[in-house]
């Protein structure tokens, strides 16, 4: 069993430069629960929510005026080529916060003394996934992780839960910002005008906090209860955000980007969800249900599952699930009791590396195990990961990335890693010895026939691409 | 193609030193010297490269490999030129190109790490020193013959030094390189998961790769790329280019002829790039050590000593030669009976042509360049 490997990249992010050994694996980690600091210093000085509200929202309306003043030239005949240019400035406010705070995260990955914890941010952003490819969510994505992921993931799953489900990263996300009770006061006086039609119910993020967040797919719940659900999540909105139809309501002191529950957006009325009569206490009505769905024995079970693959590979064993699953529901899902169940369970400690690493952890892991800094001060982190095939806070869908070799394990994608590897071992050149670091970072696992290649290769820079590219390096 | 000096990139800051420094382009009297150091990282096998083909031992040493040089120009009684170097031949003609032969850093044993690292730092063991001889040589050169760069991500060991140097590398030259792509399909092959994956990676992957690759155009590149990078008013002086893929353990005779084709060419497009200020241009090839004289049993040879340096450069005072003090093949000859022996050390002959093309002190260029020697 390579337990100093496994804990170090199963578990962990790779192990660093500086690290001291592994000697006893699983007493390391389940240290780490308690040393966790949510709060990293590499996160210190990104944009708060108001100032990435207000920066899409001055984009918007930036937007909005170029091209009303597009449409003025055209009709004056004299077209100024200026709104594109200045439409790309206003745009980069907004990217940018994405763009620092992807930095910071890869900076926060590479430095923290509590690998295992890190991990388990990223495994629970994933899972509470927001994608970066609404125009939105761009400035909020690293927000969102930092604010409503990272301060929660040692708390009840109940409460990581209700952060996720509160930030305007998801709010925005997944339409309920713009989801309106059907007879709200609000919708019941733009219907007696009678002028348009009247705003009305958006089901998306009820039905994928029972599908994706909480109870799992096909685990009995129906229509009703979706919509039952999506009625009582009405009144969350985001603030700053411009002149959609809630925003004439915020009060007067509503800060940009902060979530808000408008009373005159929320359907009145008790909801009946799962056979559960909800009564309307306004914002409480959505949180008693969230709190219920949290500990259902559905949640335990998808969430067992979904912790146990993520540790174990792509068919995790029913073992581990079920003892994962039972922990949660005894400890009304009580996160740092799980993690120390699947720590001192024997199932992610099977030697066979199950898993390839996904870009990011591979990424990660190599930079960690560099002391030189392996990337240029100029280097688009963004753009890398793009390249490697997982964009940051990006993956395109509520259901996050997959946790599946053959997600990562492709061909092109292969190349990829060894062309990164290869450019940062020109980077790096003689400044760091793979035949030194080979049995740091891969440990217990390092073969005679990797060790063999390294030793072998034909320049230090070479070595250094091959130890990245290796097999066990490849892989967690 | 002539790049802007902006395009430079010196460790992450933009290269200033031309505007920074007035007068600068313009200050040298006469033509400024120019020095390129090619290094062949992996060991490049010197008895093919320049083979003893008079050396009554040669032929059966290399066996079947023996006739590698066939159709190469013979160069005097003993060595003929491998046929991939035409160009150089002509330079050879020309008495524009030296080769010294059986030359060896202090470095005795055969690991391309520390081989590499004494190559480069000068120092008399691995890892003795932190800069190189490049970057030392760079203090004794006037101030408009001191600008250097290297074609390389990052500033490799033997510029490094006290003066300032810069680092140019083009995106469009892939990093993967044929050598590192063989390996890794090696370390794959018993790997369930990765052997099919790289396998049809590497088939869709275009091999244009390093110096040899692209029937030795990417050498020609590499060579156009670095005499544009010389040839400005304001251009650099000093240039290490890199090239990997010498480490010929199997079928070395694709691929060793393939790599000298590619040297054949950077060479060639650099003295075409040059034009005039070829002939006070020095170039220095040289590897870490060289490779066994016995063929292996899978069509190469391994890490070995001894092996050969050129020298080229339209004003050379020592062209047209071949220089060894001949070990013979022999295998009593050899040095710990396996490799080509060294007879003569690689710093003084790197030290005797630096002094020579640029007119200094030969004592104070060698105890600059090799201060533990």
């Amino acid at each position: 069993m390579a337990a100093q490997y496994l804990a170090a990249n199963r578990f962990g992010l790779g192990r660093r430069f500086d690290d001291p050994a592994i000697d006893d694996p699983k007493a390391w980690l389940t240290r780490q629960i308690g040393d966790y600091d949510p709060a990293p210093a590499a996160l210190a000085g990104l944009a708060r929510r108001d100032a990435i509200a207000t920066a899409y929202a001055e984009y918007r309306d930036e937007r909005q005026a170029m091209r009303r003043e597009a449409k003025d030239a055209t009709m004056r005949d004299d077209g100024d080529p200026m709104p594109e240019a200045m439409r790309r400035m206003a745009r980069a406010g907004f990217r940018k916060h994405y763009a620092e705070a992807a930095g910071a995260r890869l900076a926060a990955a590479v430095a923290t003394p509590t690998p295992f914890p890190e991990r388990l941010v990223h495994f629970w952003a994933n899972h509470f996934a927001v994608s970066a490819d609404k125009q939105t969510v761009v400035g909020f994505a690293g927000n969102y992780e930092n604010e409503a992921i990272r301060p929660h993931i040692m708390g009840k799953f109940a409460d990581l839960l209700i952060n996720a489900v509160h930030h305007p990263a998801m709010l925005l996300y997944l339409d309920q910002a713009q989801s309106f009770g059907p007879d709200s006061a609000f919708a019941t006086r733009v219907r007696n005008r009678g002028k348009r039609k009247a705003p009305g119910l958006n089901e998306n993020l009820a039905r994928e906090i029972l599908e994706l967040h909480t109870l799992g797919v096909r685990t009995g719940y129906t229509q009703s209860d979706v919509t039952a659900f999506a009625k009582a999540l009405t009144g969350l909105t985001v603030a700053g955000l411009g002149r959609g139809a809630g925003q004439r309501l915020m009060p007067a002191d509503a800060r940009p980007g902060e979530t808000l529950f408008i009373d005159r957006l929320h359907q009145p009325g008790a909801q009946t969800i799962l056979g559960k009569r909800y009564d309307d206490n306004g914002a409480r009505q959505a949180e008693a249900v969230l709190r219920d769905l949290a500990v259902h024995p559905a949640t335990a079970k998808h969430i067992a599952a979904k912790l146990a693959r993520h540790f174990t590979g792509d068919a995790p064993p029913a073992a581990l699930v079920d003892r994962l699953s039972a922990d949660f529901l005894k400890t009304g899902g009580d996160l740092p009791s799980l993690y120390r169940t699947l720590v001192a369970s024997p199932e992610p400690w099977a030697a066979t590396p199950a898993m390839f690493k996904s870009p990011w952890d591979w990424t990660v892991s190599m930079l960690r195990a560099l002391k030189v800094p392996a990337l240029g001060e100029r280097q688009n982190i963004a753009a890398m990961f793009t390249q490697l095939g997982q964009p940051v806070w990006r993956p395109g869908s509520p259901a996050g990335y997959d946790d599946k070799v053959a997600t990562w394990a492709g061909s092109a994608a292969l190349m990829q890693r060894v062309e990164l590897a290869s450019r940062i071992a020109g980077r790096i050149g003689d400044r760091a010895d793979a035949r030194a670091l080979a049995p740091l970072v891969l440990a217990d696992a390092l073969t005679p026939d990797t060790a063999q290649a390294i030793a072998r290769a034909d320049s230090p820079g070479q070595g250094i691409a091959m130890l990245f590219a290796s097999p066990a390096f490849l892989r967690r | 193609m002539i790049l802007s000096r902006r395009s430079i990139i010196l460790s992450g800051i933009t290269v200033a030193a031309a505007g920074a420094l007035p007068g600068f382009a313009y200050a040298a009297a006469g033509t400024p010297k120019r020095l390129v150091f090619v290094i062949q990282r992996g060991a490049a096998d010197g008895l093919a490269t320049v083979a003893p083909t008079g050396d009554p031992a040669f032929a059966a040493a290399r066996r079947a490999m023996a006739d590698e040089t066939a159709g190469g120009a013979k160069l005097d009684d003993m060595f003929t030129l491998h046929p991939a170097l035409a160009a150089t031949a002509g330079l050879y003609t020309g008495k524009q190109a030296h080769f010294a032969h059986a030359v060896a850093t202090g470095y005795r044993d055969r690991s391309h790490f520390d081989g590499q690292n004494m190559l480069e730092g000068g120092g008399a063991r691995p890892y003795g020193r932190d800069t190189g001889w490049v970057g030392r040589l760079l203090t004794l050169l006037p101030a408009a013959e001191r600008d250097a760069i290297a074609i390389a991500p990052a500033v490799p060991l033997a510029l490094r030094g006290t003066v300032q140097v810069g680092t140019y590398a083009p995106s469009r030259l892939p990093q993967a390189d044929a050598d590192l792509i063989a390996r890794l399909t090696a370390l794959y092959a018993d790997d369930p998961l990765l052997h099919p994956l790289w396998d049809s990676a590497v088939k869709t992957q275009e091999l244009a790769s390093d110096i040899g690759g692209n029937n030795g155009r990417n050498g020609a590149d590499l060579g156009k790329l670095a005499a544009s990078l010389m040839l400005p008013a304001d251009g650099a002086r000093v240039m290490m280019v890199e090239t990997g893929g010498w480490d010929t353990h199997s079928g070395q005779r694709g691929r060793l002829a393939a790599q000298l084709r590619g040297l054949d060419q950077l060479v060639g497009a650099l003295q075409t790039g040059l034009g005039p200020a070829w002939s006070d241009t020095l170039v220095i090839v040289a590897t870490e050590f060289g490779r066994t004289v016995e063929v292996n049993g899978t069509g190469g040879t391994d890490h070995g000593t001894a092996s050969t340096a050129m020298l080229l450069g339209g004003g050379l005072s020592e062209g047209g030669k071949v220089s060894a003090d001949w070990p013979g093949l022999g295998a009593a000859a050899r040095y710990e009976g396996r490799d080509l022996k060294p007879t003569r050390s690689l710093e003084s002959v790197i030290a005797g042509a630096v002094a020579r093309h640029y007119a200094l002190d030969a004592k104070r260029v060698m105890t600059t360049l090799y201060p533990d020697a």
